[in-house]
């Protein structure tokens, strides 16, 4: 059986950032300390018109330029958000219209927290693995919902990823996946409120911190690793110092090349994605990845990836790099960040 | 009045535990204290339970029967009470348990004391442990604890010339010791700089100078000193119980750097003692804020008033200091589920005067104080304890 996994992949972040220490300003707080406890410097900001579909389409069609498939040969688009932008009427039809996918393509919006996105590679990867589609276009991508003043202020961002997951010219192959899910409300959105709640610490060891190092543990024992066996690893990025302290609790040091947080925030569903993505712009052929999402309410999900020759023929520079995207930006206040993120409502 | 010794000690961990109930931490502190007392069910007369806000904190209240239902106790029909001074519920707990035996009423009681705090978020939790300060005429106009331990501050600071490093210091000096103890929700050192540069919570008390939203329970068995060597070789005797009480809004006070709660039950305790603050060896005292330990060496005598922060500075009060205070970390480092807390500290005495404290040892100590306050001083309990 030929290897299953990575054919293409894009990205995409908006070119508004705010710094942290402008969004501590209003709020009478001190930007410094909270970004050296956040360990964010800055976070992307949507711009007026741009949301979870806008994204998505962005980071397919630079997906697409890498590759030379036709859209017409995705069989299947899982677009994993926690803001698409209607409850009701899918993110995915919008993508597929937008890339010519349609109209032979399954296609549903995801919803897992932030691991929405890694959940539609797994979907794809199986649909590929089942021989019921030749490629599928898996999205994680966010523009990232917190209430003015709350803790997730400081993080909450913009930007998503995009995959499309096949068996012909596969650059990265996907060795096996797994999950790691419970029922653990550290974080929620109820129908129709506008802005997430959480449980503030609660949020961290029984909830990030247990799936992650469940999931990775579980995830070795299955493929038989060790975290030696890595060059790259990616953990899920709420912020800049979940992922490097259960880095450092799994005994992972190579985290920097995926880490993009303390840059441009938290994607939400994009954020392991777009770390992913970092990686692939630099990965040489035989590395290997190791990636863990995570998506409150909560769950995992675990990836273990190797780099194949045929990421040396592929046309990365045919798309902009996270490298270069994060470098590509525009300050603003918070003054226009409220404007742009719709904080200035009323009813 | 009957000589009353505690002859059993039982502790959870303190920290955020979130895989632990309410009634399985106070399950776990008391059937430790029972099996370290070397008891039966059959051998216990009653049951006090020190726990101040369970109604808010996990929508619980009666919680004196679930206690004793938690322990397995409930066919035996002990007489289980529930106890609430605000964070001085356990230092209450501990004084109820300590007059049914001295009455004569009881031979042997259990106390225990238990919150469950992180079950709610810290906007809540801090909300809750304000219905410990004058609903009408504090919380009201917006001040929680935070606020209200800063007031004091800066006045004790215009007063006396205490300083932010001095209040850093005591932070300093109890994770020191908090460190060295195995039970410490915050089991590492810190800096006089991390304390000096904490994030500002109420000026002029940073991050550093307030004790933390703590899960844990603790529990004791107190017994009659004539029949405590039946049941262990190294009882400790509790030789004094005092309590004061003050108003419960700190500016109807005469002096809001003096808690006159603490003077008061202070006064009572070496009276009963027959001792005086000089023949004490270590105190846990009750550090809400770092500028409440400072007022509790002032208001307990070991220092004139004012004093405080100068005796933290010269290390008077550090483990081989002349006076170590709050050698268990105290509530900053140990941790402070507030209705365990008056029990926990009796728990540090006891293990001190044992000689059981390791790392923490106070070399020689046979006297022993435990500082336990309510709100802002509102409520104060004083135990001494003598080894046996």
């Amino acid at each position: 059986m030929r290897d299953i996994g990575i054919v293409s992949y894009g990205s995409y972040i908006p070119r508004y950032r705010i710094k942290v220490g402008v969004i501590a300003s209003v709020w009478g707080k001190d930007g410094a300390t909270i970004s050296r406890g956040l360990g964010i410097n800055e976070k992307s900001v949507p711009s007026i018109d741009q949301d979870t579909a806008t994204i998505s389409v962005e980071a397919a069609r630079s997906a697409l330029k890498r590759c030379a498939i036709d859209p017409q040969d995705i069989g299947a688009i899982y677009i994993g958000s926690e803001s698409h932008p209607y409850a009701v009427k899918p993110t995915g039809t919008i993508v597929g219209e937008a890339i010519g996918a349609t109209p032979d393509l399954m296609v549903a919006d995801y919803e897992f927290a932030c691991k929405a996105g890694t959940a539609g590679v797994q979907s794809c990867t199986a649909l590929v693995k089942a021989d019921m589609i030749k490629y599928g276009l898996a999205v994680g991508a966010d523009t990232a919902q917190a209430a003015p003043g709350d803790a997730l202020e400081f993080s909450a961002s913009a930007g998503g990823a995009a995959f499309i997951i096949g068996k012909d010219d596969v650059i990265a192959t996907i060795n096996h996946t797994l999950s790691f899910t419970t029922d653990t409300p550290d974080f929620w959105r109820r129908a129709e409120r506008k802005y997430p709640a959480h449980g503030g610490r609660f949020t961290g060891t029984p909830a990030y911190f247990k799936h992650i190092t469940s999931c990775a543990n579980n995830l070795m024992q299955k493929v038989d690793t060790k975290p030696e066996d890595y060059d790259y690893a990616v953990f899920h990025q709420p912020n800049g110092k979940f992922p490097v302290n259960v880095a450092k609790k799994l005994k992972y040091g190579q985290i920097k090349q995926g880490l993009i947080v303390p840059y441009i925030g938290n994607t939400y569903s994009g954020a392991s994605l777009v770390g992913l993505s970092s990686v692939l712009d630099v990965a040489k052929p035989g590395e290997r990845v190791f990636l863990i999402s995570y998506g409150s309410g909560a769950g995992s999900d675990g990836f273990d990836i190797t780099i194949t020759d045929k990421i040396t023929k592929f046309s990365r520079d045919n798309a902009p790099t996270v490298a270069q995207m994060v470098e590509v930006k525009e300050y603003i206040d918070y003054g226009t960040y409220a404007k742009l993120t719709d904080l200035l409502y009323w009813e | 009045m009957r000589d009353v010794a505690v002859i059993g000690v039982g502790l959870t961990k303190f920290g955020e535990l979130w895989d632990k109930s309410f009634r399985r931490l106070i399950a776990e502190a008391g059937s430790k204290a029972i099996l370290d007392a070397n008891i039966g069910g059959k051998d216990i007369d009653a049951m006090y339970i020190g726990s101040m806000s369970p109604g808010r904190f996990i929508g619980q209240e009666h919680v004196g029967a679930l206690v004793a239902d938690a322990a397995g106790f409930s066919h035996l029909h002990i007489p289980a009470t529930r106890v609430e001074g605000a964070c001085a519920s356990g230092g209450l707990a501990i004084r109820e348990g300590y007059l049914s035996i001295a009455s004569g009423m009881n031979d042997i009681v259990v106390v225990g004391g238990v919150e469950k705090m992180n079950d709610v978020g810290g906007n809540f939790a801090t909300e809750t442990l304000a219905t410990a300060a004058d609903q009408e005429w504090e919380a009201f106009f917006g001040v929680t604890f935070p606020g209200l331990y800063a007031m004091i501050a800066k006045r004790h600071m215009h007063e006396y010339g205490t300083t932010k490093e001095q209040l850093a210091q005591v932070a300093v000096k109890n994770h020191a010791n908090g460190a060295l103890n195995p039970y410490a929700q915050y089991r590492r050192e810190i800096t006089l700089d991390q304390a000096i540069n904490s994030t500002m919570v109420a000026c002029p008390l940073g991050l550093m100078d307030c004790s933390p939203v703590t899960d844990g329970a603790a529990s004791v068995v107190l017994c009659a000193a004539e029949k405590a060597k039946k049941f262990t070789d190294n009882p400790v005797k509790i030789i004094a119980s005092g309590q004061g009480s003050d108003t419960l809004a700190l500016h109807s006070r005469r002096d809001i750097c003096t808690l006159d709660a603490t003077v008061h039950a202070a006064k009572m305790a070496y009276k009963q003692a027959n001792l005086t603050s000089s023949d004490i060896d270590l105190a846990e005292v009750h550090d809400c804020f770092t500028i409440a330990e400072i007022c509790a060496i002032e208001d307990l005598g070991f220092v004139e008033k004012g004093q405080g922060g100068k005796a933290v500075e010269n290390k008077i009060t550090v483990l081989d200091g002349s006076l170590p205070v709050n050698t268990s970390g105290g509530l900053k480092s140990k941790g402070h589920p507030v209705g365990a807390t008056g029990v926990a500290q009796i728990i540090e005495v006891v293990q001190q005067l044992r000689g059981e404290a390791e790392k923490r040892q106070v070399k020689d100590a046979r006297i022993g104080l435990a500082h336990n306050i309510g709100g802002s001083g509102a409520t104060c309990t004083v135990h001494i304890l003598e080894a046996m």
